[in-house]
């Protein structure tokens, strides 16, 4: 439902009501932000010194950098790992065997009621126990990041196959496929597309997560840009605090508008493929459509043709 | 075995600390994310810009960095202080901004909510002569609330797990860094962190069985 | 498409096999001076987020610490440089990183305790540090460690420095109504020095003086009472039990104070600072028991 459903085009009076609104309601904002702005303004927080740092190379190179790349490492792999761990954890919990279905919900369940924080740092203290000596702050970050987000994804995949309508498998099973076929062939690859927005925003979780490696000293983003710089520049914290909030938020928007992008083409190949009355070249069009700046393709093409 | 009992008290103490803040971030945070979904379907284009820029804001930034903020400063700089108490000041500034963040994800599970409620719906409130207001609380909130309950209780549960985070913003008297205090003197201790785990699923287990519950019960048929 | 799904498949083998080879196969070593013997690369652990001590500067950290810990290195292995990797170890982390092997071998502001002792070895000290109280500059109200009473103090994450006010002997010292405040590390603590809701830092005077010569640099104002009333034993950490290396390092320490090189560094880092009397002789070993 678009918003502007909830309330009529305004007439004068509500137009009014309107204005008066949006000028209370900048009034209000402005105060907000001029509050923290004087407010830091007072503690010489704009200071022109403790900014200068950010301007300078070195401090990228040495110091933002290095961890933003571990922080991206350790998601990257963790990512990977989780959604491996989700696919077959929430497809064992599928399974019609009692004996892989309810070890599977029970691993699942567990991690996911354990705080992340926690079992990043119990693996990464158990772990010299039972592995040897070494250094594991980034095994465990990257372990614990998929014990935890492995079981949110596998719950996701078992909602989105469960999403797809009964009659897809019922449809699959009566041409005689087995029931792997059906999971590979039919429920997966309409899943998958269902799936796409859950699974962003659970990656977008875990990108952030890798700042909870802070408790076992894992060179993060977090820890080189919010711990260290501040004390290799005096008094530069909270222009710390800015400037890595800012590149969290962009890497994390970045994401979220790739999942849109996806979501969206893939949503355009499901309404192609699932009209086989379509001419053979139809799918051509479509992607042609799809690579051209308006996105809006298919339906398009379809009426110049 | 014996490091769980020697520690029992302490630990016991912190994950009350865990449970009060919990309570606290539920209630201010439904209250703040209500007032952001409102904001954010409003009809004052500034308030909506507002609201929308607060949500991307606060739901991309790590939990770590938006506490640290609150404690470094909006608390040491800028003079927010609840309490002359440290440990009372940190509290709620950990409160806060544990609400702070937690309401951007209320708002969007509610914004997610308003989206199920039919067209109709809202046509016909403005139709019987409704205000925005009159038909976002009568009308839309209601049936809204009612699509997202169960959504909502993983919220709920993400905050009670995120409380363990409250260490950075300076409050340390919580369950985890009682555990990592426990573990830097005794080492890792397996009964220590599984009887923090068994409290942990002891609240959030019952939450989202019950969320999920009247999920079912409320669930607006269509 | 099957190229692709293949491709997904191998990159996962390859990163299961990466993370698998994060957790050993390498040569292991009975003890730190075997490895260095064996010119291995050594594992240090030091502060990365200390001024004068250990502070990471572009990509190596610099500081006190870092150079006493290459002097010590180079001394064990008979005047030949020794390959070092660096790895930063908050006060939280020392016992850990050296029990679970992360790091080789401590110089990060460690100072030898009773408590300590049971979980790791110290070979040292290599100098000996005074705890001391940083207030604000124009802070008046704070002159003796005594006038702490009732004011607020920081208590930073794995350092028991604030115990030395609040407690009683033996784990104590001045037993002093103060509160405390809870901060992840001594640079957040000088951090919120500067906000309003800290009344002093008191931790070791070595600390504290790279702070505020630090700060003083960009125009932040402290002052360090300069009136030490414990001494802090700064050793260096070993895996518990790993008594050749730390019966190496003692020798390596004790040569380093002969031949003047400790004095250097002291100079180095800490001369010139007001209030802060720097020891120019070897302090006792320890022992390495």
């Amino acid at each position: 439902m678009s918003t502007s459903v909830l309330f009529d085009v305004p007439g004068p009076r509500a137009r009014t009501r309107n204005a008066l609104l949006t000028v209370a309601s900048v009034i209000l904002v402005g105060a907000a932000l001029y509050g923290i702005y004087s407010g830091f303004d007072a503690k010489g927080q704009w200071r022109a010194e403790i900014w200068q740092p950010f301007l300078e190379w070195e401090t990228w190179e040495f110091y933002i950098f290095p961890g933003l790349l571990g922080t991206l490492r350790a998601a990257a792999v963790a990512s990977v790992l989780a959604l491996v761990f989700g696919a077959v954890f929430g497809l064992a919990r599928l399974s019609d065997h009692r004996w892989i279905r309810v070890p599977a919900g029970v691993v699942v369940e567990v991690f996911r009621a354990i705080p992340l924080l926690l079992l990043i740092f119990f693996i990464f203290y158990l772990a010299p126990a039972v592995a040897g000596p070494g250094d594991y702050t980034f095994m465990a970050v990257v372990v614990g990041l998929m014990l935890y987000n492995g079981s949110v994804l596998a719950e996701v995949v078992r909602a989105g196959v469960l999403s797809v309508a009964k009659g897809q498998s019922e449809a699959a099973y009566a041409i005689g496929m087995r029931k792997n076929q059906v999971m590979r062939l039919v429920l997966l690859p309409q899943a998958v597309t269902a799936m796409m927005p859950a699974i962003v925003s659970q990656l977008v979780v875990l990108l952030k997560d890798t700042a909870l490696g802070y408790i076992i000293a894992y060179v993060d983003l977090l820890n080189t840009g919010f711990k260290i710089l501040p004390a290799r520049f005096f008094g530069s914290l909270i222009p710390a605090a800015i400037v890595i909030g800012v590149i969290y938020v962009a890497l994390n928007m970045a994401l979220s508008f790739l999942a849109t992008w996806l979501e969206r083409r893939s949503r355009r190949s499901r309404k192609t493929s699932a009209a086989p009355i379509e001419p053979p070249g139809q799918p051509a069009i479509g992607a042609g459509a799809g690579t051209g700046p308006q996105g809006g393709g298919v339906a398009a093409g379809r009426g110049m043709e | 075995m014996e490091d769980l009992i020697r520690y029992a008290p302490d630990l016991a103490l912190g994950f009350l600390e865990n449970i009060k803040l919990s309570i606290v971030g539920a209630i201010t945070s439904l209250i703040l994310g209500t007032i952001l979904v409102a904001m954010r379907v409003s009809p004052t284009p500034v308030l909506r810009v507002a609201g929308t820029f607060y949500v991307n804001v606060i739901r991309n930034t790590p939990l770590t960095l938006v506490l640290a903020f609150s404690a470094l400063g909006l608390s040491d700089q800028l003079g927010l202080v609840f309490s002359a108490e440290p440990r009372i000041n940190s509290f709620w500034i950990v409160a806060m901004g544990l609400s702070a963040y937690t309401a951007a994800f209320v708002c969007e599970a509610l914004r997610s909510g308003i989206n199920t409620v039919p067209l109709g719906q809202a046509e016909a409130a403005r139709a019987i002569g409704l205000t925005f207001m009159q038909s976002l609380r009568m009308i839309i909130l209601p049936q809204a609330f009612r699509a997202v309950v169960a959504p909502l209780g993983s919220v709920m549960i993400a905050m009670i797990k995120n409380t363990t985070v409250a260490v950075a913003g300076g409050f340390a008297a919580e369950s985890a860094a009682n555990m990592k205090e426990s573990f830097d003197q005794v080492g890792a201790s397996i009964p220590i962190f599984l009887g923090i785990v068994v409290a942990f699923m002891a609240v959030t287990l019952p939450v989202g069985w019950f969320t999920g519950r009247l999920a079912r019960r409320l669930a607006v048929a269509r | 498409m099957h190229m692709r799904r293949a491709g997904a498949l191998l990159s996962v083998a390859a990163l299961a096999a990466g993370l698998s080879a994060c957790g050993g196969g390498e040569q292991t070593y009975a003890t730190v001076a075997d490895k260095i013997a064996a010119g291995e690369t050594i594992v240090v652990g030091t502060k990365w987020d200390q001024p004068s001590l250990g502070l990471k500067m572009g990509n190596e950290p610099e500081g006190f610490d870092v150079d006493v810990a290459k002097a010590v290195l180079k001394q064990m292995n008979g005047g030949k440089d020794v390959a070092v990797e660096w790895k930063e170890s908050a006060s939280s982390n020392r016992e850990p990183f050296l029990q679970n092997g992360t790091v080789d071998i401590i110089f990060a502001t460690y100072s030898i305790t009773e408590e300590r002792k049971t979980k790791v070895t110290f070979g040292g000290p290599y100098v000996v540090a005074h705890q001391d109280v940083m207030v604000r500059g124009d802070d008046t109200t704070i002159n003796t460690p005594q006038d702490l009473e009732g004011k607020r103090i920081c208590k930073a994450a794995g350092s028991n420095s604030y115990r030395r006010i609040t407690d009683p002997p033996p784990d104590g010292e001045l037993d002093l109504d103060a509160t405390t405040v809870d901060a992840a590390n001594y640079s957040e603590c000088v951090q919120k020095l500067s906000g309003s809701n800290l009344d002093a830092v008191t931790t070791d005077d070595l600390i504290l003086a790279g702070f505020a010569k630090q700060a003083q640099q960009s125009g932040g104002k402290f002052k360090v009472l300069g009136q030490g009333f414990t001494d802090e034993k700064y050793g260096v950490g070993v895996k518990k039990g790993d008594t050749k290396t730390c019966e190496a390092v003692n020798t390596a320490v004790k040569a380093l104070w002969d031949n003047g090189t400790m004095k250097t560094l002291l100079d180095k880092w800490f001369g010139g600072i007001q209030g802060l009397k720097l020891s120019d002789t070897a302090p006792t070993p320890e022992g390495c028991a």
